[in-house]
């Protein structure tokens, strides 16, 4: 089926944020649509799923108007919709989760497993999506997972299906992997939409490539000729720099020092085992490896989040596996947390308010206990301007920034103190490109000035542009340790999947 | 969908509903500070005029008795001095509740913080005799703010090691306390001599809250305790935003993870800010056996806790707003008392009004439809954010 979006224009109180979108998704093709965040990817694929109802434009499927007064309408138009963040219940089957709001019934009302059970075979076998309907979800990887997800769209009749980022959550393996089964549905006639912000896979995999920015449809590019920085600039407007300028940095002396460390939770499961390495300084270490794999953890025991099991965390030769995370801040240890909405910053605290967060007790932010209001604000006026945090107000709500906003007034109070530790959790997650840009110049500005820093990213990308060392996290362990420069993604990604050395 | 937190913060839909308590305590913009509540209590009246006819009065009827509210609120002389002496103890119990608000916490506990803080207060009230003036009443004032204070301590504490729900044990907290005055009242120590039933000693004159009219006419019965209240509520508004302990406060409240973060001891705070709600709870109390009841009696707090959970919600947790909605409270009390006795209105109507206030307080959107309103408010969550 073809679907068309003629003239779509959808306003919000105060915003635009879609403004005559025009686009065609080709039946059999796929269509790659990338734009930052706030571009109007989200509106316009809630439009398209009968969220929202445009205010003007119209939605045609095969040269017919459709109107979509709810999701039911669009999903009965064959429309299906494949979500980042995945829409399963953990403890049910995988038949079950496919057939959740569609259950075949028999007499009684009761649900006829046999014939659900059937029907996901048959779909599993026609589009070559090798699943087993009895497994339990939460037991399966998360590239499996993704697949039932498809199951349950296609179950439904889609023809047209959209993926909302579906790489984000996958390893490189499960990507190739991903990318085959979009060439089996575009074989059997399938529409597909694919929203990324990974430029990359967007010319890998796409037939067409729409771009959208501030809301307006700033172009096509053809995936045989367009470059990565072609896009980029189209996204953002001028032209972007895609690779990090990495020179040779001269090692200092070790600044962070971990000794097998070793985390478990409240049942004694670890979640850390034996993890030693150390960060110098004037380097750069990067951790990759997917979610869950320990980051966050590892993160958190640096920064006395989570304490110890067993093992040491050493920070210029002390040993300050006992010190509270005030006190590590103190000593020097900065931190950009990995999800800056929940941990990185309070919304509803100004600009202001935001960048003293960490360092409100302590001269010239407060004197005796009593908040400085000027100094406060003088400093915050300072940092603005020299992280280039849009729009420059400091009595706004940090809630009201843009996401890569939000993260460079982050990365701002916490580059901006003289310390010799950096760790950054996930420095760049889900911002535009020219943050990125800016975020990875600062990290390589605070290399130059000697400083030690850990980056974590499940980025492939960051890591190398970033690393002096790549180290890997495989459940809970150092599974690899490798330079940059005597590696390939492709051989980190087996080790981020389990691969041991 | 599910009611994921929206990750992509540029994504230009509206935002999801904020918490409730974030919704409580956000009064930035001059449209959910001021005229949401203006609104909601301009509907809790016209309801309340449905009301009074519904009970087979006329218009006419419902208005005579709305002047009579009016009239004994702001009347007179007389009926402004029983509004602010009814706000006075709405004031600190309000503020004991917002500043908990502020903080992440509910504390239902208001009203067992108000009893303990009267039974302290009490006692030193007519314990020590010959005492100065300006010796006693600081004294039985303080002897308040330490009852109210070691009743916050106990639910902040068992909070910060235990992980006990504040709610939970601040309302167990008020059933002990209730039933602890009706106990303490029957022994040696505070029963008044001669007396079978559950009273107190009276006050000593010189621990008395002085009137502050009394100079004009004795049966006006505002007194210093209204000072008292204004002065805490500039010092609760100063702690809150001028000070490093009130950052942390606020830190805590509107987002506890990205505190800790920061290097704040959650469980620090959660036990400071049940002693300073408590204190102030303390000192309602506290002002009201020293300068209204003159003694205690069981169940002398009549509630006041409780409506203090109105006042704050009213209030939106900002101290002025609170000593705002404190008045008006004050002056619905007051006016109640008149409109029962001249328009033969029950005063049960004011608890109904002031009920119906909270309800269309709590639920801001509703009050947006209602006057069609540009809702800044989004009541429904449609999606996460997209791209990242």
């Amino acid at each position: 089926m073809e679907l068309e979006l003629r003239g779509i224009t959808k306003r919000f109180p105060g915003v635009l944020a879609n403004d005559d979108v025009n686009l065609t998704a080709r039946s059999g093709k796929v269509l790659a649509l990338i734009g930052e965040n706030g571009a109007g990817k989200s509106t316009l694929m809630n439009v398209l799923s009968g969220l929202y109802h445009p205010d003007q434009g119209e939605i045609l499927i095969d040269g017919v108007v459709h109107q979509f007064p709810g999701p039911g309408a669009a999903i009965a138009a064959g429309i299906g919709m494949v979500h980042q963040h995945f829409m399963l219940i953990p403890v049910f089957s995988v038949f079950e989760n496919v057939v959740l709001g569609v259950e075949p019934t028999k007499a009684g009302g009761l649900m006829d497993r046999k014939k659900a059970r059937s029907e996901v075979k048959e779909i599993s076998s026609k589009y070559g999506l090798a699943v087993d309907p009895d497994a339990m979800v939460e037991s399966l990887p998360v590239g499996i997972q993704q697949r039932v997800e498809i199951i349950k769209v296609l179950l439904r009749g889609a023809q047209i299906l959209v993926f909302d980022e579906p790489t984000a959550v996958l390893t490189p393996q499960e990507v190739e992997e991903f990318f085959g089964i979009v060439a089996e549905l575009k074989a059997r006639g399938a529409t597909i939409i694919f929203i990324t912000h990974k430029l990359k896979e967007a010319l890998a995999i796409a037939d067409d490539i729409t771009v959208l920015r501030d809301g307006k449809v700033v172009g096509n590019a053809d995936p045989k000729t367009a470059t990565p920085e072609d896009l980029a600039e189209m996204m953002v407007g001028r032209p972007i720099d895609l690779v990090v300028d990495k020179t040779e940095s001269i090692l200092g002396e070790p600044v962070l020092e971990l000794v097998n460390v070793t985390v478990t939770d409240d049942f004694g499961r670890p979640y850390l085992s034996g993890v030693s390495f150390q960060v110098s300084a004037g380097e750069i270490v990067g951790i990759a490896g997917i979610q869950g794999n320990g980051q966050t953890e590892l993160v958190k025991v640096i920064t006395g989040m989570m304490s110890l099991a067993d093992g040491t965390v050493s920070f210029k030769g002390v040993d300050i596996s006992d010190f509270s995370p005030r006190r590590r801040h103190a000593a020097g240890i900065a931190h950009v947390p990995e999800d800056r909405n929940e941990m990185g910053m309070v919304g509803s605290f100004t600009v202001a308010e935001n960048l003293i967060l960490d360092s409100y007790y302590s001269e010239p932010f407060s004197k005796g206990g009593r908040l400085q209001r000027t100094d406060i604000a003088a400093s915050a006026i300072g940092l603005v301007a020299a992280y280039d945090v849009r729009p420059p107000l400091i009595e706004n709500t940090g809630s009201a920034l843009s996401g890569g906003n939000a993260q460079k007034m982050i990365v701002a109070r916490e580059f901006s103190r003289d310390v010799p530790m950096l760790v950054c959790a996930q420095p760049t997650r889900g911002i535009d490109v020219g943050s990125i840009e800016y975020i990875h110049d600062q990290i390589m500005r605070k290399r130059h000035e000697g400083k030690a820093i850990l980056i974590v990213s499940t980025e492939l990308d960051e890591i190398f542009a970033l690393s002096d060392r790549i180290l890997v996290l495989f459940d809970g362990k150092v599974v690899a340790e490798r330079r940059p420069a005597d590696t390939t993604p492709a051989e980190i990604g087996l080790f981020m999947a389990g691969k041991s050395t | 969908m599910t009611t994921t937190t929206v990750k992509g913060t540029e994504s230009p839909e509206p935002k999801p509903s904020r918490s409730f308590l974030q919704q409580l305590t956000t009064g930035t913009d001059w449209k959910s500070a001021a005229l949401i509540p203006a609104l909601a209590v301009l509907t809790a009246l016209i309801i309340g005029v449905i009301i009074i006819m519904l009970t087979g009065s006329s218009f006419g009827d419902a208005m005579t008795a709305y002047w009579a509210l009016l009239q004994g609120s702001v009347g007179s002389l007389k009926a402004i001095s029983e509004t602010l002496t009814a706000a006075t103890p709405l004031i600190l119990a309000g503020l004991s509740v917002a500043i908990a608000f502020r903080a992440g916490l509910f504390n239902i506990g208001t009203e067992g913080q108000l009893l303990m803080g009267g039974m302290f207060a009490v006692w030193a009230g007519f314990t020590f005799v010959g005492l100065p003036f300006y010796i006693h009443l600081p004294l039985a004032l303080l002897a308040g703010v330490v009852g109210g204070a070691i009743w916050g301590f106990i639910p902040g504490f068992l909070k910060a090691k235990t992980g006990a729900h504040e709610v939970i044990t601040t309302i167990m907290l008020n059933y002990i306390a209730l039933r602890l005055v009706d106990f303490l009242l029957k022994t040696e120590i505070f029963q008044r001599e001669g007396r079978n039933d559950p009273v107190s000693k009276t006050v000593e004159a010189s621990a008395q809250l002085p009137l502050l009219l009394g100079w004009i006419n004795p049966g006006l019965r505002v007194h210093l305790g209204l000072i008292v209240a204004l002065a805490a509520a500039a010092f609760i508004h100063w702690l809150l935003f001028r000070t490093t302990t009130g950052f942390e406060f606020r830190a805590v409240g509107a987002n506890p993870k990205a505190a800790q973060y920061a290097g704040m001891s959650i469980t620090k705070t959660y036990v400071l800010v049940m002693v300073i709600g408590g204190a102030l709870a303390g000192l309602a109390g506290a002002g009201q056996v020293l300068g209204v009841l003159d003694r205690a009696t069981p169940g002398f707090s009549s509630g006041l806790g409780f409506d203090a959970i109105a006042v704050a919600l009213l209030g939106r947790s900002n101290p002025w707003g609170v000593v705002a909605a404190a008045v008006l409270f004050g002056g619905l009390s007051a006016g109640g008392q008149q409109m029962q006795v001249s328009a033969d209105v029950g005063i049960d109507l004011i608890s109904v009004i002031q009920a119906l206030i909270i309800i269309f307080v709590a639920a801001p959107a509703l009050i947006s439809a209602i006057y069609r309103l540009k809702a800044p408010v989004a009541s429904t969550q449609i999606s996460k954010g997209w791209g990242s």
